[in-house]
């Protein structure tokens, strides 16, 4: 199959809404960057893919609250839902919990599925939630060893220990 | 012990040897692997700090399992950041790193191994991209040699992992396994053939993904394809190995048949192409990247077909790569403009390609 913007063969094969109409459109992958991506377009005019499968999932909700959506920032790395969808690529490993209702819709798009199956890491912390936590606490103890702040630093180095000590438990 | 981008030059990886199964038509297979760490934001957000870090960390890990012999000693880190755009472009050329992390900016670099076998970017999309190649379609021992890699350097990191999701990436399509399979293929019978759309419309019906080789702004250049997965969650590596394995065979059988067709139906405008493109190659004065990756393709089949004796698939295996921009200039030690490259171009595939004596070194 060609891609509709160009001769290049289509690789990306994307749910977009028109009109609250599904529409499918088959795009190579550089042009499905540019359409995920409108680099200058304000981003209220176009309904860029991904935004049209959120209002898939999210049906019946208002215009506005999809624009409450995009403003919503995740708290680690500081991305906001309307930068992803404008960039498609996330800020932090933290996004997939914090978007991840709005994420799991898209997922489905393009795998098909949202669970892994697959090898997994020997070494690393499963729960992802510790895991950020850890990802924060280490940060916020480098800032306070930065501004000097050494007590509120072995505060929060005895927060990791006691969370890697029932890690290893 | 460094790596000699000079010396890097003059012969060519493994996996473009044509040692491996199904030579004529599969050039490589491939593995790649998206990792993060898990204490780091992905690039979009991370700062120069951030990404200064990483690779600073990553060096540093990787030097450790040098040390101790588990990865190879003569593994070079190159730091992209110091080196010039040429050298950039070669490595691009030489598919050890891909064309978006030679044209970043800031902190990235990439670990290659000297018979080019697998390479680590750092700071790619995601901060970790493992790549293994070989020659040939032998995806099994890739996916292998990948997984033991990217075992030894999950034992010195943290990577961002979730239970639900599996490996953390930067985009959601390659969330899960992270794992992009895929083989290089050389079509000229089916593109001949007007065959090549219907094929590739089959293979996206089956979710997999289809790219040319050196892609941007053309269409497949030298009929050389990637077939890759698109799928990277709810299916295990093993099955994305098997699901790409599966459809080359199928690929295989298809281009053999167009080439038995154009044999039986049309031989006499086959072997005019095919000596043809020889004959341009082995007389131009000046010739263009584009011309000649066209013309290639045409000996390539030529050879496989038999129409072509005195010359090796792998020969043509090399100039493929060796008259890339890059290459050339790298070969010559000079930078050179387009029109002294087309001239240097020619006089290097008259050299490599006169008759009787085929001065490509088997290397
Ligand atoms: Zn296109
Ligand atoms: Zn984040």
């Amino acid at each position: 199959m060609k891609c509709q913007r160009c001769e290049k063969p289509a690789t990306f094969h994307i749910t977009d809404l028109v009109d609250g109409e599904p529409k499918e459109l088959h795009l190579c992958e550089q042009c499905a960057h540019t359409f995920l991506s409108p680099e200058e377009e304000d981003a209220s005019e176009v309904i860029p893919a991904m935004a049209g499968l959120i209002a898939q999932a999210a049906v019946g909700e208002t215009a506005e609250d999809l624009a409450r959506l995009d403003e919503r920032v995740c708290p680690f790395c500081g991305i906001s839902f309307l930068e992803f969808r404008k960039q498609g690529r996330l800020g932090c490993p933290h996004d997939y919990a914090h978007f991840s209702r709005e994420l799991e819709p898209l997922l489905v798009n393009i795998h098909g599925e949202t669970h892994h199956v697959g090898k997994s890491p020997r070494h690393s912390v499963r729960d992802a939630e510790q895991q950020t936590q850890l990802i924060r606490l280490r940060r916020e103890m480098k800032q306070a060893v930065a501004g000097e702040n050494y007590e509120r630093a072995s505060e929060i180095r005895d927060e990791i220990k006691s969370i890697e000590s029932a890690r290893n438990a | 012990m460094g790596l000699d981008l000079n010396e890097l030059a003059q012969n060519c990886g493994e996996w473009l040897r044509g040692t491996g199964p199904e030579p004529d038509i599969v050039v490589s297979s491939r593995v790649r692997l998206a990792r993060n760490l898990a204490e780091f934001p992905f690039m979009a957000k991370a700062t120069e700090v951030d990404r200064t870090e990483i690779e600073r960390i990553l060096r540093e890990r990787i030097d450790l399992l040098k040390e101790e012999e588990r990865l190879p000693r003569n593994l070079t880190f190159l730091d992209l950041g110091e080196l010039n755009e040429l050298d950039r472009r070669f490595l691009v050329e030489r598919q050890l790193i891909s064309r978006e992390l030679a044209e970043s900016e800031g902190a990235r670099a990439v670990a290659v191994d000297p018979q080019e076998q697998f390479s680590v970017m750092v700071n790619e999309e995601d901060h970790l991209r493992i790549q293994v190649m070989r020659s040939g379609l032998d995806l099994q021992a890739t996916w292998d040699a990948a997984n033991r890699l990217d075992d030894l350097i999950e034992e010195q990191v943290t990577y961002a992992y979730s239970d639900k999701l599996g490996y953390l990436t930067a985009c959601p399509t390659n969330v899960g396994t992270g794992a992009r399979v895929s083989v290089m293929v050389h079509l000229p019978a089916l593109v001949i053939t007007r065959q090549i759309d219907k094929v590739f419309r089959s293979l996206q019906k089956i979710s997999l993904a289809v790219r040319g080789l050196y892609g941007e702004g053309s269409q497949a250049m030298g009929d050389f394809y990637q077939i890759s997965n698109q799928v990277t969650l709810g299916l295990s590596e093993e099955e994305l190995t098997k699901k790409v394995a599966d459809v080359v065979p199928v690929l295989l059988d298809y281009e053999r048949q167009a080439r038995d067709f154009l044999v039986r139906e049309s031989q006499e405008t086959l072997h005019d192409r095919v000596s043809r493109a020889f004959g341009i190659l082995r007389t131009a004065q000046t010739i263009t990247s584009e011309e000649t990756l066209h013309l290639l393709s045409s000996v390539r089949l030529g050879i496989n077909l038999g129409l072509i004796k005195d010359v090796a698939t792998p020969t043509i295996n090399k100039l493929f790569i060796h008259t890339q921009p890059a290459h050339l200039q790298k070969l010559a030690g000079m930078e050179l403009d387009s029109s002294d490259r087309a001239i240097e171009r020619a006089s290097y595939l008259r050299k490599h390609l006169a008759s009787g004596g085929d001065g490509v070194a088997e290397n």
